[in-house]
């Protein structure tokens, strides 16, 4: 779809706006977009297994957790220049998701979602337990990276920037990955997949490696909110985080690349919309948000917009069907 | 031996609880393929209007009714018009409008009743009962027999009245319902309605225990999850075994190994609900799923 | 005698693709119709029509009274019963339940003990089978369940979709007799979608055939069983 040149001008002219962002605004609102472009990383980690190969999980705050614990203790126990923190994370990750992968094989829709939701309830207290290397509930605490190379940008400046180019290499490999040969194997898998693997697709490595990558993507995420925030403690990585993660993905669009940063976006602004509403209850107006949402984009933000397309493209081809027409009647 | 069959009485007690919830989520997941986040919270929220209704001055067994009544219409309701709008969206569109649900009655209860704990009344003696050398708290008894009552009447209702035979009906099979002149969506809109029911029943006697809280069906949804996958989600009696298995399951690991604090009782809950997953994903009394391909 | 059913200009659409383009057809009182023609013709699309599980325009009148913007449990209670195509039947209730659902739509409950004895009476092997789940029954006994259970809504209109489909012709010759006897008795009125054309027109007093969406023959299924060319041109045999 994004081979479409009106699709492309729309993404370079996003990507120009995104730069000029942090010469725009306030560190404070520069913090959020940052925060915007990681949950977007972990985002399109989760769609790539929910969406598009239909294993559902509530625990990716599991893997979130260990690639920011595993950034963050290489950086405060072994001083590793942050830079190699994230990919190293993301292989971190990739490791563990695939193994969790393969028992997962065994389970399907709602026994995943209720194993890997165990995952994310225990992931609290398995951190606090492991004290010696997680520092417990204390937590462990690191310094903000200043930019490098005597670059005339402020950490938060900096740290944006690196959020918003692992996004877009994030993005280009989903993109790859998924568009190809890949992404029809997985949806395949997800639609029938025994007629997929009548058909020779490797069910059980595609299943485990998929789970592998999308665990890769959100460890990744979890790394660069460690080096973000500069902090991190168990109880940020309780059960919330994984439903806010589903919420994410559902609202933003499943099954769709864009889907990731529409979520995103959701997840980071629309609770303190809801508190702008209302101090008493802001929880109540988020979900009535969400319930909205659901109404009205039953299949997220990207399928709304997907859906307008589809009908701008129809009344257009009509149109143009009609003019054939009537040019055709015209010579006859 | 005595404290070991104490323990057992009190885990079948918290486990009756289990089994209510868990019975509730049963009854939405089998008609519709939904896990229904929200049940937790909305047995809280008929807990607190037991609560108001009480301070109100009515007679315990008295608001105990009221509150089963107000619980069945305002399932209905919700059903009917949270839930049917988007009843034939994708799955995952419905838990999230679940989740929804959750977060709003969470929010509406500490902000109407607020977040500061009330104590809740047990309508049972406070003298625990003897049997020889055995002591057994009034409550848990009480616990069991009330859960066990309300056990009987649903069973019962299903089995042999023509309303009841109407919803199972129409969860197993909704197009030759509608055949056969069912209205499919007032009976599911009904099956929240009881769920509704069982929910308030399991608050309104955890309440006297952990003291009533907006935050107070968190942990025990849980657990409730872990019956139910035991049993098998679509089996409402494997629900309640698996309610009554967590409970003691639950208890006699707190009381008998030691390093297992608190904390780690969550875990264990969910390393069962691992294991089992593992062993027989489709749970103790779950039929394997048969599909045409 | 007004007629039972009369569907004018219906058109039947499964989202955007029409599977019936302009039907037209009437149902006598008392009589017994097939709808016969190729797979994907549309005549299991013409029964869900009638009971409304699928989108249409046009007319369509039971008894003189219009019914296409009614629900299906409207339809239900007005004395339609519809046992469709791979019979319906409750798997995991027992055969007595399945019965005592059919008679769940039904206006007139009085003499419904005195019913279901006669509809056992029809179909003894149900009676001995009443306390098993109907999904142990066998391929026959089940298709036999589902005429049951739509007797027992004492409707004025029974709709059967491919009834003989997977049964060995014997089986499907005695569902027939008892399909014969039942009209002859009650007056219901059946229309039968069948792919088995010798045995529909055996029973039938009246056939149509449907071809890609439209009606392309009409009329007294005696003409199909006499004449060799006219059967031979519509239905190949």
């Amino acid at each position: 779809m994004t081979t479409r040149p009106g699709a492309r001008v729309l993404v370079i002219a996003a990507v120009a706006i995104a730069c000029a962002l942090p010469f725009l605004l306030s560190n404070f609102r520069l913090f959020q977009f940052t925060q915007v472009y990681i949950y977007a990383v972990a985002l399109l980690g989760l769609n790539m297994l929910t969406g598009y190969n239909g294993q559902i999980s509530l625990g990716h705050g599991a893997f979130y957790a260990l690639g920011a614990y595993a950034a963050a203790i290489m950086m405060d126990q072994w001083h590793v220049p942050y830079g190699w923190t994230i990919p190293a994370a993301g292989g971190i990750c990739l490791v563990a998701g695939f193994l969790f992968g393969l028992p997962a094989l065994r389970l399907e829709g709602l026994y995943l979602a209720l194993a890997t939701f165990s995952l994310a309830l225990a992931t609290p207290q398995i951190l606090k337990y492991f004290e010696h290397w997680t520092g417990g509930s204390q937590g462990i605490v690191l310094t903000k990276p200043a930019a490098p190379l005597g670059l005339p940008l402020n950490p938060d400046q900096w740290l944006y920037f690196l959020a918003l180019a692992v996004l877009l290499a994030a993005f280009w490999l989903a993109a790859n990955l998924l568009r190809g040969r890949v992404g029809r194997a997985i949806v395949a898998l997800r639609d029938n997949h025994i007629a997929a693997r009548a058909m020779g697709v490797n069910g059980a490595l595609y299943k485990s490696l998929t789970f592998g990558v999308s665990a890769a993507y959100t460890g990744v995420a979890g790394a660069l909110s460690a080096v973000a925030i500069a902090y991190v403690a168990p109880d940020s990585f309780n059960v919330f985080l994984s439903i806010t993660l589903l919420i994410g993905i559902v609202v933003g669009g499943l099954g769709s690349i864009s889907g990731a940063l529409y979520g995103a976006l959701f997840i980071q602004f629309v609770p303190n919309w809801a508190q702008d509403i209302s101090k008493a209850a802001p929880w109540a107006i988020f979900g009535v948000f969400l319930i909205l949402f659901m109404y009205f984009m039953p299949y997220g933000i990207a399928g709304a917009v997907r859906r307008v397309a589809a009908r701008r493209a129809r009344s257009q081809r009509a149109g143009e069907a009609g003019d054939a027409a009537a040019s055709v009647r015209t010579t006859t | 031996m005595d404290t070991f069959i104490q323990q057992v009485v009190s885990g079948l007690a918290t486990g009756s609880i289990y089994a209510a919830l868990a019975l509730a989520l049963v009854m939405i997941y089998e008609a519709t393929e939904v896990v229904n986040f929200a049940q937790g919270e909305m047995a809280m929220f008929a807990t607190y209007v037991c609560w108001a209704l009480l301070s109100a001055g009515l007679p315990y067994w008295g608001a105990f009714g009221a509150t089963l009544a107000l619980a069945l219409a305002g399932g209905l309701l919700i059903e009917r018009v949270v839930i049917q709008p988007v009843e034939n969206a994708p799955v995952l569109t419905i838990v999230i409008v679940t989740i929804g649900l959750l977060v709003i009655f969470n929010s509406l209860a500490g902000w109407i009743f607020s977040y500061v704990q009330k104590p809740f009344p047990s309508p049972f003696p406070k003298e625990p009962v003897r049997f020889g050398d055995i002591v057994i708290g009034a409550h848990d008894l009480g616990q069991i027999g009330v859960t066990l009552v309300v056990l009987a009447c649903i069973f019962a209702f299903f089995r042999f009245t023509p309303l009841g035979l109407a919803m199972r009906a129409a969860a197993q099979n909704p197009v030759s319902s509608r055949l056969v002149g069912i209205r499919v969506g007032w009976m599911l809109a009904l099956g929240w309605g009881l769920a509704a029911m069982f929910g308030a029943v399991a608050g309104m006697m955890i309440a006297p225990i952990v003291f009533l809280d907006p935050n107070m069906m968190g942990g025990i949804l849980i657990y409730a999850f872990a019956a139910a996958t035991l049993g098998g989600f679509r089996s409402p009696v494997g629900a309640v075994v698996g309610g009554l298995i967590v409970g003691v399951v639950e208890n006699l690991v707190g009381t008998y190994v030691r390093f297992i604090g608190t904390e780690l009782k969550l875990t264990v809950a969910l390393a069962l609900i691992i294991v089992v997953l593992l062993v027989k994903p489709s749970g103790l009394f779950g039929r394997a799923e048969v599909r045409r391909v | 005698m007004s007629a039972l059913l009369e569907v004018t200009g219906l058109e039947a659409y499964y989202g955007r693709v029409k599977a019936l383009d302009g039907v037209s057809f009437t149902l006598a009182d008392r009589g017994i119709t097939t709808i016969l023609g190729a797979n994907g013709a549309g005549k299991t699309t013409t029964l869900r029509a009638i009971s409304r599980m699928v989108r249409t325009t046009g007319q369509i009148r039971l008894a003189g009274e219009p019914i296409d913007r009614c629900s299906t449990e409207d339809v239900v209670r007005r004395g339609v019963a519809h046992a469709p195509e791979g019979r319906g039947t409750f798997a995991h209730l027992t055969v007595e339940e399945n019965l005592r659902l059919g008679a769940w739509g039904r206006r007139d409950r009085a003499g419904l003990e005195r019913d279901r004895d006669r509809i056992y009476g029809y179909f003894p092997v149900l009676r001995a089978r009443r306390k098993q789940p109907a999904g142990t029954l066998s391929g026959g006994e089940q298709q036999m369940l589902a005429v049951a259970r739509a007797l027992m809504l004492k409707p004025r209109l029974l709709l059967m979709d491919e009834p003989s489909l997977g049964l060995a012709p014997l089986i499907v010759q005695e569902i027939f007799r008892i399909l014969r006897e039942v009209n002859a008795e009650t007056g219901v009125g059946i229309l039968l979608v069948e792919q088995n054309a010798a045995l529909a027109l055996d029973l039938a007093d009246h056939v149509f055939l449907l071809e890609t969406g439209r009606v392309v023959m009409d009329g007294p299924s005696e003409l199909l069983r006499r004449d060799d060319s006219i059967r031979r041109a519509y239905l190949g045999y």
